[in-house]
């Protein structure tokens, strides 16, 4: 069944019309040609296809694009001002924090989202004390950025580019 | 995928009349559970009744005492809430042991409690699997059974339940707020899930147009002091073998009270009522929690593949009532 919806992408409002089964990842590469997200697994359990809706890092291949309708969304191309990057993508540059390159766009959003939760002062599962102020160490990035897999397995590059933008 | 009509639900009242009456509709919470079923074939609703953006997406002290949690509230939200972390920090824990950062920040508190096994055999249509399909037989019994259950299965089915915050829940003593077509009414989160007995199809005791609303926390002291712990095959973003949610209550090196509640072993969350029997009054000694969690198990029975579970489940309650004592 076909559904009328508008999505904001990286800041330009598309309207479109979706069958009720299409996913937000498959409305963004197949319906408006947004193809940094990435199909890893199309299950939930690669992050290959993590954007930023409202500005939340969430997977897009089990979000129903109906039940979108009106979202916000960055997308990993979205994030460069023109040909300036984002300095988290100059990190990933600088880093050598991908080999293939195809979980990139994933990591890069969702490690843009991870930053945000952190300075909002959210724990994460091995955060010893919940209500201290979150520091941001290696173990803490490996743990929030679990949801991220990387089959080249740069994850030590990964790493090592996300802390140049821990604050 | 079948073709299937949306609709977005303006209250909760409407929500349960347009489910109410059409066996092919069900809810839609963050989909991430049953939008996977639905690409799998597993799930095939005709309509999807979308309560996801419905005016429950708050965490409130409650008049009395206690705390209530909106059914739309997403994971990450209600983890990170300051009333959790500071009074319920076994929840926080327990939710963020779950998935990974950008699925909890779409799953939703009713969508995580209805979330519905990950039985290898449930998930593969091409298997025969009595939850699914009633009648056909069980794939897992004489199949793969490292994830299965050791306690409170049946013949017809010895799946495990996913949620690792449903785990804290049943040791809180949460309620579940629902509405259903005959109005509304309230179910310990302990009495939501089944045991497969001979009817594995149903996970829980509500019914097609039953409608969570919220989930209320008691007022409990005790949960200031509560944890959660995950053993799991890899160290993060991957279900439980076994976890254990537990409070304990001691004085002058005297149990006065405990509460637990294993994740990983069973059909349902397993609220651990011997163990906690046994623990009233005991020491709190290594000892006393090795024999609360030996009397606690005493009735597991194993399959091929999970007999391994036993001492992971009993050396991890062992260990985490030595933390908390
Ligand atoms: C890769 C992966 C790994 C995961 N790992 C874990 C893990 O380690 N631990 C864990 O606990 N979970 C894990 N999850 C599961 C995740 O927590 C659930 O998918 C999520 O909580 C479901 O919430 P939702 O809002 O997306 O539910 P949906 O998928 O929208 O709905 C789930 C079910 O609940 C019903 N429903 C939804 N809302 C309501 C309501 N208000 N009233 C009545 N019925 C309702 C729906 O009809 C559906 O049957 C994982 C998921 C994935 C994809
Ligand atoms: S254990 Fe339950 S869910 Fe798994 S195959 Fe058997 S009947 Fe199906
Ligand atoms: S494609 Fe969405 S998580 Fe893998
Ligand atoms: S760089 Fe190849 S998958 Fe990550």
């Amino acid at each position: 069944m076909e559904a009328e919806i508008a999505l904001t992408v990286d800041g330009t409002r598309r309207s479109l019309s979706v069958d009720t089964r299409t996913t937000v990842l498959d409305a963004l590469r197949e319906h408006l040609g947004a193809t940094s997200p990435k199909k890893g697994c199309d299950h939930g359990q690669c992050g290959a296809c993590t954007v930023l809706v409202d500005g939340r890092r969430v997977t897009t291949c089990l979000s129903l694009a109906v039940a979108h309708d009106g979202a916000e969304i960055t997308t990993a191309e979205g994030m460069a001002d023109g040909r300036e990057l984002h300095p988290m993508q100059r990190s990933f540059l600088d880093h050598d924090g991908f080999q293939c390159g195809y979980c990139t766009p994933g990591q890069v959003c969702s490690a843009v989202g991870m930053l945000a939760e952190a300075e909002a002062g959210w724990p994460s599962a091995v955060t010893d004390d919940l209500t201290a102020p979150v520091e941001l160490d290696e173990a803490e990035i490996r743990e929030r950025m679990s949801g991220n897999l990387c089959r080249c397995g740069a994850y030590s590059n990964i790493v090592a580019a996300i802390r140049e933008n821990v604050r | 995928m079948i073709p299937f009509d949306y609709r977005r639900a303006t209250d909760a009242e409407a929500a349960v009349d347009l489910v109410h009456g059409h066996p092919g509709a069900t809810f839609l919470g963050g989909g991430t559970n049953l939008v996977d079923r639905m690409k799998l074939g597993v799930s095939e609703p005709e309509m999807l009744v979308d309560v996801s953006r419905l005016p429950y997406d708050t965490v409130e002290p409650l008049p009395g005492g206690g705390v209530r949690i909106g059914s739309a509230v997403p994971n990450s939200d209600l983890a990170a809430h300051p009333l959790i972390r500071e009074q319920y920090p076994v929840l926080s824990q327990a939710l963020l042991a779950g998935a990974s950062g950008q699925l909890r920040n779409l799953a939703t508190t009713g969508g995580n409690l209805l979330q519905r096994t990950r039985c290898v055999y449930f998930q593969d249509v091409t298997t025969p699997c009595n939850k699914r399909e009633p009648g056909s037989g069980c794939s897992a019994r004489g199949g793969y059974t490292r994830q299965h259950a050791i306690l409170g299965a049946s013949q017809a089915c010895v799946a495990t339940h996913p949620s690792d915050m449903a785990v804290a829940l049943a040791m809180l003593d949460a309620t579940v707020q629902v509405q259903g077509p005959d109005g509304s009414r309230k179910i310990p989160v302990a009495e939501l899930h089944r045991l497969p007995g001979d009817e594995p199809e149903r996970d829980t005791v509500l019914g097609q147009a039953d409608l969570i609303t919220a989930v209320d926390l008691p007022e409990l002291a005790m949960a200031t002091r509560s944890t959660y712990r995950k053993v799991r095959d890899r160290a993060s973003y991957a279900f439980a073998l076994v976890s254990v949610a537990a409070a304990l209550d001691v004085a002058d090196g005297t149990v006065r009270q405990a509460r637990i509640a294993f994740g990983g072993l069973a059909h349902k969350p397993w609220r651990a009522a011997r163990a906690e029997e046994t623990l009233r009054g005991a020491p709190a000694t290594e000892e006393a929690f090795r024999a609360a969690a030996e009397a606690e198990l005493a009735e597991a029975t194993p399959l091929a593949d999970n007999a391994f579970k036993v001492p992971m489940s009993r050396n991890t309650l062992v260990s985490v009532l030595r933390d908390l004592a």
